[in-house]
């Protein structure tokens, strides 16, 4: 910490910022100082700290005293801290905070994030060395050939800067705004394309082949544009999603029996993604191919309950042969929430509430519904009349 | 004299030229389904072209990620509709927003026993940005709001409820009608409400107001505090997450689903 200045935090002549951001700590080397909470301002040529509140406070390094620098990962209670190796001071430096310090090493702590941005900032003006080509000197008046002003530094100097780079950040935006705006154009007519091709296709009820009608699904699903044609085989279902369920009855084997033969499909989306890493599916992605499952006669159905809960069961597996043996374990306690059945029979809250609602629709139990809580008794009625 | 138009001849003839339009209509909708196939190649190639330029932009900023959904959604097209679509592919938003379902699941349903499941926007961004660490992709609210629209056709309950200027979001097949929402509104000042407040609020007879308070009760959306002054006081745990010291780590998150 030896190596900081005071300074105003003035710009200088020929010093641009580049990134700034709040909630910086200042370390130096592995203990920690009085600068806790501060603005990290990096130009040109320098890096600067001002405390965020108390202005005054304002300390800088060269860019030049810097060796080299590493980031730090954040931890448990540890924010991501970058490190910034420098040279020794020189010896007509100007005064600063420390006199001396035992380490050759500072540590830039970010308490509000911001460190991904700013390594890399400060890796490309470490790597650039602009300090070099662009010597500053003393506030100097500069007239400004071109635009006939003259060219302040300080407070309106730091201000225009800021302009300047706000102005190129909205031109990147503002190009991949109107590249966007292109793409969309054409995106638009591959959408009334599909309309027209769609309107063909109702009217003409049976003269359209089934192949043809399988590659104009792709297509949609490639564009994202949704099926108009109500007349389905498969729903939405195209090549794509026949492969992928086949590829899930694979996948889902082993799960299913590991639950008793039934997943909710919510369950089985974040399992299923959780195992592909990258190129995941989309909800929609998984609710067309387990549409499938049952016409391609694989060992897993899609079932859907009057509550409008989805599930993948097993084939062998019977929701109404489970309901007996429900009924037992509700016996067996006299009455049961879907929480405590959930519990004893190691099944999640949502597919024990269906199983009971089931018995109830069933017959095989009644229900008392009260603030405390939907509880489930033995139907009495239909065994003791 | 021949007269037109009548006679078995003309009606053969007539069936003849509806076929040979229905011919035509074939051969066209094979044109334009050959048309689209080449267009399609087209389109793909200028979105490439796109994501080599801007792929990072869509990363990165969350306002332009909105502007470019809202005109998807101008012009007909779901980007997030399948992870095999183009915009999915070349542009990585699918996996983007397909994770954060997966991660927007797994909050819900490990704050379920604490919430009843609902839960408002603002706890769930910041326990889905947690859960997610320091050094990954910033998420904003319109991203979860975008993803949970996306998880609804699981058939897992997920809503959306406006309350106040925000939103509380529903992660459990309740049924909640607008007399429910209503009333989730009126909590959302306070975090609590009574049947006196609902009564003047909204001008219902008490048996309406109850039935909705008991409904939510009942569904552990609310909790009863009768030791209050005045009246007793239904919370919603959803609405005051600053009582709580406890966290949800990602572990218990993953361990929450069975």
């Amino acid at each position: 910490m030896d190596r900081f200045v005071w300074t105003s935090g003035l710009l200088e002549l020929g010093e641009t910022l580049v990134v700034q951001q709040r909630g910086v700590r200042l370390q130096d080397g592995e203990e920690k100082v009085k600068f806790d909470t501060g603005v990290l301002l990096l130009s040109t040529h320098r890096l600067i700290w001002r405390d965020q509140k108390n202005h005054e406070c304002c300390i800088a390094v060269p860019l030049s005293q810097i060796v080299f620098i590493e980031e730090q990962g954040a931890g448990i209670g540890k924010s991501a801290k970058i490190v910034v190796h420098l040279h020794p001071a020189s010896s007509n430096k100007e005064p600063g905070p420390f006199q001396s310090s035992k380490y050759s090493y500072i540590k830039l702590s970010f308490k509000e994030h911001g460190q991904i941005e700013f390594y890399r900032r400060l890796s490309e003006e470490i790597t650039q060395r602009r300090w070099e080509s662009m010597p500053t000197g003393q506030t100097i008046q500069v007239k400004d050939s071109r635009a006939g002003r003259v060219r302040a530094v300080g407070i309106v100097g730091i201000e225009r800067k800021l302009e300047e780079k706000r102005k190129e950040t909205d031109k990147n935006i503002s190009e991949a705004f109107e590249d966007l705006s292109k793409l969309m154009e054409k995106a638009k007519e591959m959408v009334e394309l599909s309309k027209s091709i769609a309107n063909k296709i109702k009217e003409k009820q049976g003269d359209i082949t089934e192949d043809e009608t399988i590659r104009f699904k792709s297509y949609l699903l490639s564009m994202g544009i949704a099926n108009p044609v109500t007349r389905e085989t498969y729903g939405s279902g195209t090549h794509y999603h026949m492969q992928l369920a086949k590829q899930l009855a694979g996948m889902l084997q082993t799960p299913l029996e590991e639950r008793g033969g039934i997943m909710s499909l919510t369950e089985v989306y974040c399992l299923v993604n959780r195992a592909r890493g990258l190129e995941l599916l989309s909800p929609e992605d998984l609710v067309n191919a387990c549409k499938m499952l049952e016409s391609l006669k694989l060992p897993l159905r899609l079932r859907i309950f009057d509550s409008g809960v989805m599930v993948i069961e097993l084939q062998s597996h019977n929701e109404e042969e489970m309901v007996a043996s429900a009924l037992e374990t509700v016996s067996e306690k006299g009455s049961l929430t879907a929480d405590e059945f959930a519990k004893l029979v190691g099944m999640s809250v949502l597919l024990a509430k269906e199983r009971l609602l089931l018995a109830e629709k069933m017959g095989h139990l009644c229900r008392d519904d009260s603030v405390e809580g939907l509880r489930f008794y033995p139907n009495l009625f239909l065994t003791q009349s | 004299m021949h007269r037109r138009g009548v006679g078995a001849g003309a009606i053969a003839r007539k069936k003849l030229a509806e076929a040979k339009y229905k011919e035509r209509g074939t051969v066209l909708a094979e044109d334009q389904l050959a048309q689209m196939s080449k267009q399609l190649d087209m389109f793909k190639t200028n979105l490439e072209e796109f994501a080599s330029k801007h792929k990072q932009e869509i990363r990165k900023n969350p306002e332009f990620r909105v502007q470019f959904q809202d005109m998807c959604a101008t012009i007909g097209v779901d980007p997030l509709a399948s992870g095999k679509g183009f915009w999915s592919e070349m542009l990585g938003v699918g996996d983007f927003y397909y994770e954060l379902g997966v991660q927007i699941i797994e909050v819900c349903l490990a704050l379920k026993h604490r919430n009843g499941g609902l839960i408002t926007l603002e706890e769930l961004h910041q326990q889905v940005l947690k859960g997610r660490g320091k050094f990954a992709q910033d998420v904003s609210q319109d991203d979860l709001l975008r993803a949970i629209k996306k998880l609804k056709v699981l058939g897992n309950g997920f809503g959306i409820i406006p309350v106040g200027g925000t939103y509380l979001i529903q992660s459990v097949p309740a049924e909640l009608n607008m007399d429910h929402t209503v009333v989730l509104q009126l909590a959302e000042k306070n975090g609590y409400v009574t049947v006196g407040e609902i009564k003047s609020s909204l001008k219902w007879e008490t048996e309406r107001a109850k039935q909705v308070l008991e409904h939510l009760l009942k569904e552990g959306m609310a909790w009863l505090d009768t030791q209050a002054a005045g009246e007793p006081q239904y919370w919603l745990p959803a609405l005051f997450t600053e009582l709580y010291s406890q966290e949800v780590t990602p572990e218990e998150a993953r361990e929450a689903l069975p």
